[in-house]
């Protein structure tokens, strides 16, 4: 070995960053319900579009909304990509499918991971449903679901993606 | 009616996966003595800085600028820094250029830069949010979808990102600053490469870069006297939509739509596809080239695609509209700099100063940049004419 050190030019310096987030009027009650294994979202009383999660207002008309709306579980793949590398913090294993699904009486779609599928038939417009954590571990998160599954329901015509009332496509 | 304003000087470092032989403050300090080496200028000259970068989290420096404003001479001088996500090197170009549009300095330096090798982009854009599920990953997990919805609208052959990709890598070999130099890149190579966010390939994505690259902006009389040609800016325009709303257009956004035709309508363009000689446009992932051909309205909705499969957007095809002569995102992708580098390479066109990768005769350029959740747009138009 050499008696010379190498030239340092770069050290590891890690930062930690740990937050409090005020959730606010909307997200507090959204969590709430989410606590009791219930998915809302709140309608626009303008435009009546229905957000998930609620924000309290709607970033399209930029008016609050307050009108609070019951939602279902099931939903419909508006798009999606299978991801072959880890995400950061997050022990998940690639490859799997995140999805950006709109919940049946939403107007909005959220992302999730869609799994007990094959990657490669995973499509737009695929009916799919929340599976759930037991109930003795749900918590104010969207973690209490743990993935979405394909379900044997009819596609969704492409046209009608995120315009399906609460009942589903024959509602 | 705003004052003429020009590019004087344009400075750029060598991109590259790591820059270990200097700080940030060495980096931006490099791409600015080059700009006013350009404009013949010296730091005394500058009336004010301008600088930008991506988010403070990417190289964990809170504030950079406060420490940067001794490497740039600003000491004693106003210095502002801005910030748009992905956008915001062209968006600081705009902000400087109106400080010297609106008749409040007579010439600025700006500035925008990225040191990816001190940073970790991935992890900075992937942080879990306390009402969603922690499933972000990555810039590339946020646009595949997008992509492959724009897929399934245009029905456009699978290879057009491939094309693009390849394309980008064939201009970025004549430019001897672009961080990848793959002259004998392939489609097949393209093709076969790793498949990271499906429908987004490794080689259809763009590198991770150190870099920097800076800008002199005058005002009309001083640009008159400067020494080589300048680059006169004949339209700016910013335009921004929230991230989220129900409806939103998201292959097509309307911020990017209504930007193209603010600036545009300020330069007089009617028919981009003719009345520009090329256009350097923020493309990080292959597919946006035909997907922006369309925002930008160089193609009719739904046949941006036709445009790179003809060879169109191509220098070595000899296309009419050659896109990103300089390689440019992805070939290189400091990503602070990376809208500066399409405002400044756009302007080294219409100087005439482009090297290898110059349009003949190019007298009209556009630059665009995009950012966020392709939210964020800022674009300017340069000629080689006043008007």
């Amino acid at each position: 070995m050499s008696d010379e050190q190498d030239e340092i030019t770069v050290i590891n310096a890690p930062v930690y960053l740990k937050y409090n987030f005020t959730a606010g009027k909307a997200p507090a009650r959204y969590l709430t319900q989410l606590k009791k294994g219930v998915l809302t979202g709140q309608r626009c009383p303008k435009c009546s579009a229905v957000y998930v999660p609620p924000r309290g207002s709607c970033a399209s008309c930029g008016v609050a909304t307050e009108e609070e709306v019951e939602l279902s579980d099931k939903a419909t793949v508006e798009s999606f990509t299978i991801v072959s590398i880890p995400i950061p913090g997050n022990p998940i294993e690639p490859p799997f499918v995140v999805a950006n699904l709109v919940l049946d009486g939403s107007n909005i779609s959220l992302i999730h991971l869609l799994s007990e599928c094959v990657n490669e038939d995973v499509h737009i417009g695929q009916r799919v449903q929340g599976v759930w954590n037991p109930e003795s571990e749900w918590d104010y998160s969207m973690n209490n679901i743990r993935y979405f599954k394909p379900i044997d329901e009819p596609d969704v015509p492409v046209e009608k993606i995120g315009t399906l009332p609460v009942t589903g496509l024959e509602g | 009616m705003a004052n003429l304003a020009a590019v004087v000087g344009i400075g750029q470092t060598k991109y590259m996966t790591k820059r270990t032989d200097v700080s940030i403050a060495g980096l931006v300090r490099e791409a600015a003595l080059k700009a006013l080496q350009d404009a013949d200028l010296t730091w005394d000259d500058i009336d004010a800085v301008i600088i930008g970068k991506a988010p403070d989290m990417f190289e964990g420096v809170v504030m950079p600028e406060a420490y940067l404003t001794d490497a740039l001479g600003c000491n004693g001088k106003p210095m502002l820094r801005v910030h748009t996500a992905g956008s915001v090197g062209g968006s600081t170009a705009l902000v400087a250029a109106s400080h010297v549009q609106s008749g409040t300095f007579k010439r600025v330096l700006t500035v925008a830069f990225e040191k990816q090798s001190e940073s970790n982009a991935m992890w900075a854009l992937s942080n879990a949010q306390p009402f969603s599920t922690h499933l972000n990953a990555g810039a590339g997990g946020y646009f595949a979808p997008i992509i492959r919805e724009y897929m399934r609208r245009s029905n456009a052959p699978y290879n057009v990102g491939i094309k693009v990709a390849m394309k980008d890598r064939l201009h970025g070999a004549r430019n001897p600053l672009a961080h990848l130099q793959k002259p004998d890149i392939t489609m097949k190579e393209v093709e076969e490469s790793f498949m990271l966010w499906d429908p987004i390939r490794f080689l259809e994505s763009c590198p991770s870069s150190d870099g920097a690259c800076a800008m002199v902006i005058a005002n009309e009389e001083l640009a008159e006297k400067s020494p080589k040609p300048p680059a006169w800016i004949r339209g700016v325009a910013m335009r921004s939509e929230p991230t989220m709303y129900a409806g939103r257009e998201m292959v097509n956004p309307q911020a990017g739509r209504d930007c193209a035709a603010d600036v545009y309508k300020q330069a007089g363009v009617t028919d981009p596809r003719r009345d520009f000689d090329c256009a350097e446009v923020y493309v990080p992932f292959s597919w946006y080239e035909p997907m922006w051909l369309e925002n930008l309205g160089f193609a009719p909705e739904g046949e941006g695609w036709k445009l790179t499969m003809e060879g169109a957007t191509s220098l070595d095809e000899g296309g009419d509209i050659p896109w990103n002569c300089s390689g440019g995102v992805l070939s290189s992708n400091p990503i602070g700099a990376s809208g500066m580098i399409r405002f400044a390479e756009a302007a080294r066109q219409v100087r005439g100063d482009a090297g290898a990768h110059q349009v003949e005769g190019a007298k009209l350029a556009l630059g665009h940049a995009y950012g966020g959740g392709a939210q964020f747009f800022s674009m300017w138009v340069v000629g080689s004419q006043k008007s």
